[in-house]
């Protein structure tokens, strides 16, 4: 039967979806405020743009931030997509129970404890703090989240097109990488994604594991609000959520291409 | 003295279930009237100007294919939806505006909608409870209900460790519970295995009798109607096409639709030529003689073009030409034989290319040189088997 | 061909191995040292605690470890004031996020199926942008001259600035802002799973509207409200951000303290003991989450 919105389904949807935008679309505004201060509107201009352009330490923030991104979240897709591999075909092999915990653990433990723990922990091992260890630190931390998202994608796979791809003739090795692989790959991609916008986004890991000459762009924002509200990073921010509502879409947009792609194919 | 309809002819129509027939006697009351109730959803017309009355104690069934609008019509019942234009009235009071928790009438639900976090025994106390009754009656009346379909022993169960038998029986239990004037079941068998629902048919009707309660189904199956419907409303378009016994219904189908969608039959096409003796004659193209039909009531005219529906059992299949006095001879050749056990089906194709179905009880183990395919047979059957259908 | 299968057997035994050892070297490790270190000496030297592990010497291990730290956990009652106070915060702030967030979804569930996808992605979207923007973005709102306060004089609503900004409020609102889409996902899961007859199964039966509400679409979403509930719960009481930017100096949050111990006062020891005393207060509602998500994993078809 087809079910009906109430007038209080469309408005609790309606105030629940302003919620969600309406800071982040006056954030974009007041980015395009010539005025000093954030809070009053002093007519349109670009001005800040330019400042953050010509902001030294933030670009180069930027720079450190989006290669350990890059990097974490390409050896996060890799752990996390055998780790998914090993929790859905592996059965009970010995110490599961303590592996599911340690998957599941990271994403709910508070973030200070995860980033003092993995501080302390290359202390003890004496490896100087700088890019490295945030790197290491934010794989950790997101390997769990692309397994889950993989794993969800595993759980629903029909084992049976393994199945005759190996009566076919395929050994295990070459039906996974021409099967398997290619069926999951739009969850792999999701999870590179989610890794990647969460190493981008961490201040708290980042901040106990950065050195010298490894600041990031969430760690040097911080710094700045602390000090007081500015324009610039209102400009900054736009550019983040312009480039991720950007990536947002055309992952969707290829998504659901692909499907469709396959939908005719299937037919 | 009401004119000389179909109603009157009705004892000698079909087989007679039981001696009840409040729709034949003009000065009763009936129980649920719907007058001239449509129900659209947006454009589309669910319910057509729609005027239909159901009597105390009957087992009403609504038939039809999917989206004849028969749903929507029980639907409306239940108070899930609201007519567009018209009224329901219910034992005189108008249902306008009465929301489904305030209106004397229970349902179960096609996919049984038992509550997954309830046992058995909480699913059909669930109405009581609404209604405030007393803690010890409740216990009583859920009692009660378990004895009358036999779930005694599964109080204590919840319905995801039941059988699909039994959790319909839930359902039913559950619907009945709150004694209500009107039960509407919404296709009640359609998820059970054919045998199952033979049984539960009877069950069904059993219950239905013990109670004397009046039963609305919804339902596409055909078999399921005939069986244990008083009477059979057939839907199309949002309209009744007819409401009848079911024998009335089978024999005397009012239009080429309700012949085709219950039960199978064979259509003949042709042209009126005239009357005789109270037998129409009319010439087809599948017969050389034009045939002799006993089908007294139809008001036709000469030249009108008609179909003559005959039932498959009602043919019969030979292989020796029938005598010059034969009325209603076929010739063609075996297409196909099926033999279902109870029955043998021939498909026999006329000369004019149209395939007949014919049906043959087997009453006996042998048979002496049984009808082989491909063999020239004669087809023929009586002027009172076929019914004439106005185009 | 024995050899073979045996190095076959081998890759095969990698797959589980490698994240296995990861996760052991990475996540398992660390933990233990921060509870080795929680039982020691804070010390002056850099790294400021004195290293009590030395793999020659076990005896030496046990014989140093102290509960010191812990004693001055209980002893200034600062840290039990903060654990207290973090509990209470995420526990209002997942109360709000379930009266905020149960509409939310409701409404998605019973939206159109067309819409529905649609939907979820708008409720995704805002988590991909980053956290501490999304914060920084209420700073301005909340202000006592900001944004929240010139829209209500506009409005004639109000005649003197509210000051949020730095009160418990302004968490409150920070914490329901950023989790609302953890409690809208797993509520939306299960509600969107709900056989509609049900309810109307119910309101056939004589129950009324408001009332099926109770006895049947709760009772039924009670998985999605369990994980929702804990999805927030959990981290919020070892937020930092939050209380950071938007709490003021007197919001008592366990992860500030943590924070402050080891950035301002530089005492890791005390940091760690932090870290374990807020870890024992979240082990209960990480077990429970994990059996739940466990279950939720197993009935899925």
């Amino acid at each position: 039967m087809t079910r009906r919105l109430s007038i209080f389904n469309v408005t609790s949807l309606v105030l629940g979806f302003a919620f969600l935008y309406l800071p982040i679309l006056l954030l974009v505004v007041y980015s395009f405020n010539s005025s000093r201060l954030v809070t009053v509107w002093g007519g349109f201009s670009t001005q800040w743009y330019g400042a953050l352009f010509r902001n030294q330490a933030l670009m180069e923030a930027a720079w450190v931030t989006l290669r350990i991104a890059l990097l974490s979240a390409s050896i996060a897709t890799v752990l996390g997509t055998l780790a998914a591999l090993a929790l859905t075909r592996y059965g009970r092999f010995p110490g599961r129970t303590l592996f599911t915990g340690m998957v599941y653990a990271p994403m709910v433990m508070p973030e200070v404890i995860t980033g003092l723990s993995l501080l302390l922990f290359f202390v003890a091992i004496d490896l100087d703090r700088g890019f490295w260890t945030i790197t290491l630190a934010h794989t950790t931390l997101t390997m769990c989240f692309v397994t889950v998202v993989v794993q969800a994608r595993l759980m629903t796979f029909d084992r049976s097109l393994e199945e005759a791809a190996m009566d076919l003739g395929a050994p295990p090795l070459r039906t996974f990488f021409s099967v398997t692989l290619p069926l999951i790959a739009p969850s792999i991609v999701a999870g590179f994604l989610l890794a990647f916008t969460l190493s981008l986004d961490d201040l708290v890991v980042a901040s106990f594991n950065t050195g010298p000459g490894a600041t990031t762009l969430p760690i040097r924002i911080y710094s700045q609000v602390r000090l007081g509200l500015s324009p610039e990073i209102n400009a900054a921010s736009t550019i983040l959520i312009g480039l991720v509502t950007l990536g947002v879409i055309s992952a969707t947009l290829l998504s659901k291409r692909s499907v469709l792609r396959s939908r005719r194919n299937a037919h | 003295m009401p004119p000389p309809s179909r109603q009157s002819a009705s004892a000698s129509v079909g087989a007679v279930r039981r001696a009840f027939a409040p729709w034949a006697d003009p000065d009763a009351k009936p129980l649920i009237r719907f007058e001239n109730v449509t129900k659209r959803f947006g454009e589309a017309v669910a319910v057509d100007h729609l005027t239909l009355d159901i009597f105390e104690g009957e087992f009403f069934c609504l038939l039809g294919p999917s989206g004849c609008g028969k749903t929507t019509l029980m639907r409306m019942l239940a108070g899930f939806e609201f007519p567009t234009e018209g009224v329901i009235t219910l034992a005189g009071q108008s249902l306008e505006g009465v929301p489904p928790y305030r209106r004397p009438v229970n349902m179960m639900f096609q996919s049984y909608a038992l509550f997954p976090h309830m046992s058995v025994e909480k699913n059909i106390a669930f109405g009581l409870r609404q209604d405030g009754l007393p803690k010890s009656e409740i216990l009583d009346r859920v009692g009660e209900m378990l004895r009358l379909v036999q779930l005694e022993k599964l109080a204590k169960r919840y319905p995801s460790q039941l059988s699909g038998g039994q959790r319909q029986r839930v359902a039913l239990a559950r619907a009945l519970a709150k004694r209500p004037k009107v039960l509407l079941l919404d296709e009640p068998l359609g998820a059970l295995d054919k045998k199952l629902r033979e049984e539960t048919q009877f069950e069904l009707m059993d219950i239905q009798h013990e109670l004397g309660m009046t039963f609305v189904v919804v339902t596409h199956d055909q078999e399921e109607a005939m069986t244990m419907a008083d009477r059979i409303a057939v839907m199309d378009h949002g309209r009744i096409v007819q409401v009848a016994t079911p024998g009335e219904i089978y024999e005397q189908p009012k239009t080429r639709f309700i012949a085709e969608f219950v039960g199978d039959v064979n259509i003949l096409e042709g042209h009126v030529q005239g009357q005789e003796n109270g037998l129409w004659h009319v010439k087809s193209p599948s017969a050389e003689m034009p045939l002799t039909i006993d089908d007294p009531d139809e008001v036709l005219h000469s030249g009108q073009a008609v179909a003559i529906a005959v039932r498959p059992e009602k043919m019969v299949v030979q292989r020796e030409k029938p005598g010059p006095e034969a009325v209603n001879v076929l010739t063609g050749e075996v297409w196909d034989i099926g033999y279902l056990g109870d029955w043998t089906v021939y498909r026999i194709r006329l000369e004019t290319g149209e395939i007949l179905r014919v049906s043959c009880a087997n009453v006996s183990r042998f048979v002496e040189s049984p009808i082989d395919w491909d063999e020239q047979v004669y087809v023929t059957f009586a002027p009172g088997a076929a019914v004439i259908l106005a185009e | 061909m024995k050899e073979r299968s045996f190095t076959k057997r081998l890759t095969s035994g990698l797959v589980p191995a490698i994240p296995y050892l990861w996760l052991g070297v990475f996540f398992l490790v660390p933990f233990l040292i921060v509870f080795k270190i929680s039982l020691s000496d804070p010390a002056i030297a850099q790294p400021p605690y004195k290293p009590v592990f030395e793999w020659s010497d076990i005896t030496g291990f046990f014989s140093a470890l102290d509960v010191e730290n812990f004693e001055l956990l209980t002893q200034d009652d600062l840290y039990f004031r903060a654990t207290l106070s973090s509990v209470r915060i995420a526990a209002i702030s997942t109360i709000l996020l379930l009266l905020v967030g149960f509409p939310i979804a409701y409404g998605m569930a019973r939206a159109p199926e067309r819409h529905r996808s649609l939907l979820v992605a708008l409720v995704i979207l805002p988590f991909w942008t980053s956290f501490l923007i999304r914060i920084y973005a209420w700073i301005a709102i909340l202000k006592p001259e900001g944004l929240l306060t010139q829209a209500l004089t506009g409005m004639g609503l109000i005649s003197e600035p509210l000051d949020i900004l730095n009160t418990e409020w302004a968490v409150y609102i920070g914490i329901v802002y950023a989790y609302l889409p953890f409690m809208v996902l797993p509520l939306y899961a299960t509600l969107e799973k709900m056989d509609d007859t049900l309810l109307e199964a119910a309101l056939d039966l004589g129950s009324t509207p408001w009332r099926s509400f109770w006895t049947i679409t709760v009772p039924l979403a009670m998985p999605g409200i369990i994980a929702g509930s804990l999805l927030c719960f959990i981290p919020a009481v070892g937020e930092f951000v939050i209380p950071d930017l938007l709490g003021g100096s007197e919001t008592l949050m366990i992860g500030r303290q943590l924070w402050s111990e080891f950035f301002s006062n530089r005492d890791w020891p005390l940091a760690s003991a932090v870290a374990i005393l807020l870890l024992i207060v979240l082990v209960l509602p990480i077990v429970i989450y994990r059996d739940v998500e466990a279950r939720r994993m197993e009935t899925r078809p």
